[in-house]
């Protein structure tokens, strides 16, 4: 019986191991040691600085962000918090930042639509006014709102870092169409643009976003070298603050609840044995 | 098995309460002085924590809806204000997501463990019954609040399903465009489906009601199957039973803790966090993981209808169960052939959650092509959900009626007091 259990999970395991591997699958992500990773995990705030930089200066052309705020960059755990602006409304770097961007709004006094400088309180404002705009730009594709980009794509961060640096040249023998760009860690299916054998498609996908970082691309205001793998680091590390920005308030909330529940349930079975103690069962 | 209450008011106002609305009474009678058998193991834990999952469940329910906007165009942002601007939002919203999963591996162990020990036969058949249908209840309520935040895999998923139903001959049409209120899955469907999902829970409760008062009536089933004759077999639910459902309850609650906190994502799917758009339809669409058993019977029948005939009737065997065995004894502690075959059973059933969450053509062994049988390769998740589905059906409908008649049971204990005192339990 338990020989054949053993086999039956044998072959399961083998399953799950081999699938990933298999030929026209993308490649699994790379990888990466982030600092937001495991039960303490906390974000590195110079980093998010840096990949906010990298989202304002090459992203943010074309993808929107929808569900932030400029005051989020001033949260607790954000890549502007001050401790001394509790108030992310008010934190100057939040302000000066918004100002940058110019928000559409109406005259109080005429009713006329006009633009303005944003403020801590609006919305990052889209590149393109609507879909139909964004996909007439980009070639018939849709640059998807990056806003919870990293929960939303299998791999999150290690994903978006590894597709970011995971551009090479196409294998002879695959045709690439117009628009589009062979990608390794995208998901899709090459078979019916591979000339070779069936046994060999290669992994990955087309992406129609051309390979948008390069080395020196960005200024770090830090002197942090801005190689490609650096930027890619570090707007990863931004994406996944922008969709989990409570990543630490959940963690370190976790880590007290767990202990509570360790000492609560010790306490529970101490409790347990003496009640018991005079009872067989 | 209540026996006659032993309830004495101590206070004038209890005694006043007591000749007018005896609730205290209720309440002492059913969980301090009720007579629970002594030697209830872990398993029987889980009727506990299934409650403090429902409660959980409604409580973190009713907090979400003070902030969700149920309408196609609003539902995804909403949950995401949640999420990002309302104080402890992500902490609600990942323990009522976590929290439904928990309610199902919960369930899964109380069903699982009733079967095991007999729980079904008589005289427990209406309490079981009413289990399998909180059962049902749960997956309807599951699946519409999946359907909520209106992810891609919400509103995908909506679209399968009930497009499950346009399967059923003449009527099929019709019965999907009056669940969607509408020629496809849209705002309408939402907001019924929010509607219901904030209802069911609380027919759940009612049930519960009913399955507890069940439960009550005939008394606990034990791991020995063989009822309780004398006091010395049982011992009062409180503290014995209290302190032990508590501890429980306590380290069921660390396993629930880690997934809010440390992992909160990892029983959904990815492309959730996209806003569903009814023109991408995503390229593998699963559901959530307590479904997946019944989504690969339904894919392992070639037909539609068949298919979904397939998946009901997997249920409606829960329903038929107490009539299907045939067995006079009622622990499988005492039938070592039905032990084997149970446990086959536990294994078909997570066989079956495997392949629901692959693709019908991926290989089960990779690179290995063995021969075309019918419709796919032998070698796949298809052929394995086959075999999986035939002995998910053979395990109710031919060997339990089967095994109960011809198997050789081995001695039962005269009372469950003998055993408990003399060797320690197996």
């Amino acid at each position: 019986m338990l020989r054949k259990l053993s086999i039956i999970a044998a072959v399961a395991g083998l399953a799950f191991a081999g699938q990933a591997l298999a030929a026209g699958h993308p490649l699994p992500p790379k990888d990466v040691q982030w600092s937001f990773e495991g039960p303490f995990g906390k974000f590195d705030q110079a980093q998010l600085q840096r990949g906010y930089k990298v989202y304002r200066e090459v992203c943010s052309s074309c993808h929107s962000m929808k569900l932030l705020s400029f005051r989020n960059l001033g949260d607790k755990g954000g890549p502007f918090y001050n401790e001394k602006y509790k108030n992310s409304n008010d934190n100057p770097w939040v302000k000066a930042i918004a100002k940058d961007y110019e928000v559409a709004d109406i005259d109080s006094e005429t009713g006329d639509a006009i633009k303005r400088p944003a403020t801590s309180a609006d919305r990052f404002p889209s590149p393109f006014a609507n879909e139909v705009a964004a996909r007439g730009a980009n070639g018939g594709a849709l640059p998807p709102d990056m806003s919870l980009l990293a929960k939303a794509r299998s791999g999150g961060p290690d994903y978006i870092y590894s597709l970011l640096t995971g551009y090479v040249d196409p294998p002879a023998g695959l045709k690439v169409g117009p628009g589009q760009h062979y990608n390794p860690y995208m998901p899709g299916d090459l078979t019916a643009y591979w000339s070779g054998s069936h046994e060999h498609v290669p992994p990955g996908g087309f992406i129609a976003m051309a390979q948008p970082l390069k080395d020196g691309q960005v200024t770090f205001d830090d002197g942090t070298k801005s190689t490609l793998d650096q930027q890619a680091k570090d707007v990863s590390a931004f994406l996944m603050w922008a969709a989990e920005p409570k990543l630490e308030e959940r963690k370190q909330t976790g880590f007290a609840v767990i202990i509570y529940l360790l000492l609560l349930s010790g306490l529970l079975y101490a409790s347990y044995k003496t009640v018991w103690r005079n009872e067989s069962h | 098995m209540s026996g006659h209450s032993t309830y004495q008011p101590k206070t004038g106002f209890e005694r006043w309460l007591d000749a007018r609305l005896p609730i205290i009474r209720l309440g002492y009678d059913s969980f301090v002085d009720y007579p629970t058998p002594r030697n209830l193991n872990y398993w029987w834990t889980f009727g506990g924590i299934l409650s403090l999952c429902l409660a959980s469940q409604l409580i973190t329910g009713i907090i979400l809806v003070m902030h969700y906007t149920p309408s196609a165009d609003h539902a995804f942002a909403s949950v995401e204000h949640i999420m990002r601007d309302v104080n402890y939002g992500w902490l609600i919203r990942y323990m009522h997501a976590n929290g439904a999963s928990m309610f199902f591996i919960a369930v899964y162990i109380h069903m699982m463990r009733g079967l095991y020990y007999g729980s079904y036969k008589a005289p427990r058949e209406v309490l079981w019954l009413l289990g399998c249908v909180i059962y049902l209840l749960m997956m309807a309520t599951a699946f519409m609040g999946y359907v909520l935040p209106w992810g891609q895999m919400s509103f995908h998923g909506a679209v399968v399903i009930t497009n499950l139903f346009g399967a059923l001959p003449i009527v099929g049409e019709s019965i999907t465009t009056w669940l969607w209120g509408g020629f496809a899955v849209d705002n309408a469907t939402l907001n019924r489906f929010f509607s219901l999902h904030y209802l069911l829970p609380f027919m759940i409760a009612g049930v519960v009601i009913l399955h507890i008062w069940a439960l009550h009536v005939v008394g606990q089933n034990n791991p020995t199957g063989v009822e309780p004759k004398s006091k010395a077999d049982t011992v009062p639910f409180t503290p014995y039973a209290t302190v032990k459902d508590g501890f429980a309850m306590s380290v069921f609650l660390i396993l629930f803790a880690f997934f809010v906190f440390y992992m909160p994502n990892a029983l959904g799917h990815a492309d959730n966090y996209i806003e569903a758009n009814p023109l991408v339809t995503p390229s593998h669409i699963v559901p959530e993981w307590y479904f997946l058993p019944f989504y690969a019977i339904l894919r392992a029948v070639p037909d539609k209808l068949m298919g979904v005939l397939a998946m009901f009737g997997a249920i409606a065997c829960l329903f038929a169960l107490p009539w299907l065995d045939t067995s006079k004894v009622r622990s499988m502690r005492y039938r070592p052939t039905a032990k084997v075959y149970f446990m086959i059973f536990v294994v078909a059933c997570c066989i079956l959650g495997l392949c629901g969450a692959k693709l019908p053509d991926d290989k089960v062994i990779p690179h290995l092509t063995t021969f075309k049988l019918i419709d796919a390769d032998l070698n796949s998740f298809v052929w394995l959900s086959r075999f999986a589905s035939l002995y998910y059906f053979a395990f109710f409908l031919v060997i339990l009626p089967i095994l109960g008649l011809k198997e050789k049971p081995l001695p039962v204990p005269e009372s469950i007091a003998s055993p408990a005192l003399t060797e320690k339990k197996g």
